[in-house]
């Protein structure tokens, strides 16, 4: 084995004028009672009674015990009691003002998205939304909110984003990665045309509510279901570019978070071959599926690839194209990416100004009138 | 060239096509042949592979009428004298390994390895098999692997990538163990069981995603058995990933051994980096390759997996997964082709060995 040791880099440096983070988890202060000011009455009971019941085994934890409490960095519990993720000061003290960020974009996780009772999560996916400005967005011009949907009933989804989109507090629409069927078969559809119809990105987040996490089944460890996350971007962007979505939408873009990014380079070229012998399946697809996955995806860095030689990182983000890289922290949990130690090898100047900002810049929407970190 | 310059081969996935159940009624009990025949089952393909997609047969391979690899004649033209391949290991992929009822499946398996034994390997003195094992019942998968072991020309156990759980639950240690015992390695083959979805977020709509998505199923199985100890309960046990798709088994090292890194006091008997278990323990087939096409990146692939030991020469013949009358792929070291085509072979199956003393 080589050396494992994390050397500091120059990448953040680079950034003088501050990062994009593409990735940070805000979570209410007292769990699910902090939305109710934000749901009708009616669904607190509901709430209280059933909750929001994953498919899982347990009825309040997760079937895979995650190896850390809530999943975060144990340095990131308020004093005040509240879960990580959910103090704005310590949030600003620990990554925003330590790491120049300047520009964060909130994916709020398990809230509405997980629920099997669609109707249940329409409402807390309102009251998520809602609770993001008030919390967070409005309190901190660096931080943007995401447009949560309950995705497996379109119809409400994109009530939810007519009601959200034309407000730029918003800077994409989230989905998450375990949905009940690929995101390209047509049940998503009215999602990416009214996501088309504000110009607003797509970020699917890996995690969510549902099946069984490999074709053979479920796993046993924490260690395997980590690893099964991957397996739903994969599913994602396959099913994204073979069932048509890109064709048909061509100005939409997908960003694949905390999914790693390394694996797209040899299934890029495991579907161009496939197209060619089988395009006939699929014949809405007009042409090599690497071209639709060099226009319409990007890719966030978190937890990004670890080769054992650092130059062997460089060469994946080349592949991929430094034009598709995001930078993620995924603050506050605990496989955190600190935009020092991160990355393996320093990134090129010009490159790394690239990844940190500028290609997060030309991708989300920004506030009307709003300058862009670094602007004059 | 003469005879001793010309570089040897060892195809380690050939397919060969069972081109109806009547060929296998002479291989079954009364009690089968009775239910095969009354209940009008004739046929029983895997779903992964549909005989008429293009994948299930290169063009220039097909003959009309015939199923896939169902042909000797076709095998000896097409593999040995068209590939120059000097010896294949061959399998057959059909109904038993899939079955609902174990018991059936373990009926079906049985005749299609004698089928196997008295239809090739007893005419084509160069083709080795895999013993088909119905993994539904990992007692009767072990029963299986130990009446066809005695046969020196069955070199590996087969089993499906996607199964009814995961391949490294304690379930399926029976057919570990018997393999172990026979000094056989356990090939696992691209294929499902369609037990589950073939994607963890469900159906896609087409054959061509489902069998895009088959390395994400390896990548699962790899896990599950280096997180549920069967490298270190099985010392002298190889995996053979076959027709996973080769490059994907960087990203997979890399992600695996940092998740390793953070957490693997959840799994303690894990005493060493996946990326260690796949350089010594895990071989990958050649074809599909999915690899880079140019010589400096292809290298740079080889260094990343860290091992010249772990790829191994394949053709996936009949699958239609590359064209021409060489499956080395483009930009592929030529100096080490001998080694995957030859050495690497020689060293994972114990029992090639023995046919060249």
């Amino acid at each position: 084995m080589t050396s494992t040791t994390l050397e500091r880099t120059t990448a953040p440096a680079a950034v003088g004028a501050g990062i994009v983070d593409c990735d940070i988890h805000p979570s209410p202060r007292q769990g699910g009672a902090s939305l109710k000011p934000y749901m009708p009455r009616q669904w607190h009971d509901h709430m209280d009674q059933y909750g929001d019941p994953h498919n899982g085994p347990y009825a309040s934890v997760y079937g895979f015990p995650r190896y850390m409490p809530g999943t975060a960095r144990r340095d990131a519990w308020p004093e005040n009691g509240g879960p990580p993720g959910s103090d704005l000061d310590l949030m600003r003290s620990q990554h925003l003002d330590r790491n120049n960020v300047a520009l964060g974009i909130l994916e709020p996780l398990g809230f509405g998205t997980t629920a099997r009772n669609v109707e249940y999560g329409a409402v807390m996916c309102a009251a998520i939304n809602e609770w993001q400005i008030d919390e967070f967005v409005d309190r901190e011009p660096r931080l943007r909110a995401s447009i949560v949907v309950p995705q497996e009933d379109s119809a409400a989804s994109v009530a939810e984003i007519n009601r959200r989109g034309p407000d730029r507090s918003y800077a994409q629409i989230e989905l998450p990665s375990l949905t009940l069927e690929p995101l390209g078969r047509r049940r998503y559809w009215p999602i990416f045309e009214a996501a088309a119809s504000f110009g607003l990105p797509i970020g699917i987040h890996v995690g969510g509510p549902t099946g069984a996490r490999t074709a053979s089944g479920w796993p046993s460890y924490y260690n395997e279901e980590h690893l099964s996350l991957v397996a739903t971007m994969q599913t994602h962007l396959t099913s994204l570019v073979l069932e048509g979505v890109c064709e048909h939408f061509p100005d939409l873009r997908f960003i694949m978070i905390e999914g790693g990014i390394a694996w797209s380079i040899s299934l890029r070229r495991r579907l161009d071959r496939l197209w060619r012998t089988m395009g006939n399946e699929t014949p809405h697809v007009r042409r090599p599926p690497s071209e639709y996955m060099a226009e319409s995806f990007y890719f966030s860095t978190q937890p990004v690839e670890e080769p054992e030689t650092p130059a062997a990182l460089t060469e994946i983000f080349e592949q991929v194209g430094w034009d598709r890289v995001l930078y993620a922290s995924d603050y506050p949990h605990w496989d955190y990416d600190d935009p020092n130690y991160a990355f393996r090898g320093a990134l090129p100047d010009a490159q790394a100004n690239r990844v940190m900002r500028d290609n997060a810049l030309g991708l989300y929407r920004l506030p009307h009138g709003a300058r862009a970190p670094g602007e004059a | 060239m003469s005879e001793e310059q010309r570089p040897r081969r060892i195809d380690c996935d050939i397919h060969v096509g069972v081109p109806a159940m009547a060929v296998l009624l002479p291989y079954m009990t009364d009690y089968w042949r009775e239910q095969f025949v009354s209940r009008g089952i004739d046929n029983m393909e895997l779903a992964s592979y549909p005989p008429k997609s293009p994948l299930a047969c290169r063009p220039d391979w097909r003959e009309q009428g015939a199923k896939p690899g169902s042909s000797l004649e076709a095998v000896r033209s097409h593999v040995f004298d068209g590939l120059a391949v000097d010896l294949a290991i061959c399998s057959a992929l059909y109904g038993g390994q899939v079955a609902m009822s174990e018991y059936m499946g373990a009926a079906l398996c049985s005749a299609v390895n004698d089928w196997v034994r008295d239809e090739w390997l007893e005419k084509e003195p160069r083709l080795r098999a895999s013993i088909m094992v119905p993994a539904q019942n990992p007692q009767l998968a072990a029963k299986e692997i130990d009446r066809c072991a005695e046969d020196r020309r069955f070199v590996q156990v087969l089993l499906l990538a996607a199964n009814e759980l995961m391949l490294g639950r304690s379930y399926y240690w029976p057919i570990y163990e018997a393999a172990q015992r026979h000094g056989l390695p356990i090939g696992i083959h691209a294929g499902s069981m369609y037990r589950y979805p073939t994607t963890p977020a469900g159906w896609p709509s087409h054959y061509l995603q489902d069998y895009a998505s088959a390395p994400q199923v390896f990548s699962a199985q790899l896990q599950s058995l280096i997180s549920e100890g069967v490298f270190g309960k099985f010392p002298n046990l190889t995996f053979v990933l076959m027709e996973s798709g080769v490059a994907w088994i960087t990203p997979y090292m890399w992600r695996a051994t940092k998740t390793w890194r953070g957490i693997r006091g959840e799994i303690p008997w894990v005493t060493r980096p996946p990326s260690a278990e796949v350089r010594e323990r895990v071989r990958l087939t050649l074809q599909p390759f999915d690899g880079p096409d140019r010589g400096e990146q292809v290298e740079r692939l080889i260094e990343q997996i860290g091992s010249d030991d772990v790829i191994l020469f394949s053709s996936d013949y009949p699958h239609w997964q590359f064209d021409g009358a060489d499956p080395i792929p483009p930009g592929f070291p030529a100096g080490m082709v001998d080694k995957i085509a030859w050495e690497n072979p020689l060293n994972t199956y114990g029992r090639l060995r023995e046919s060249l003393q």
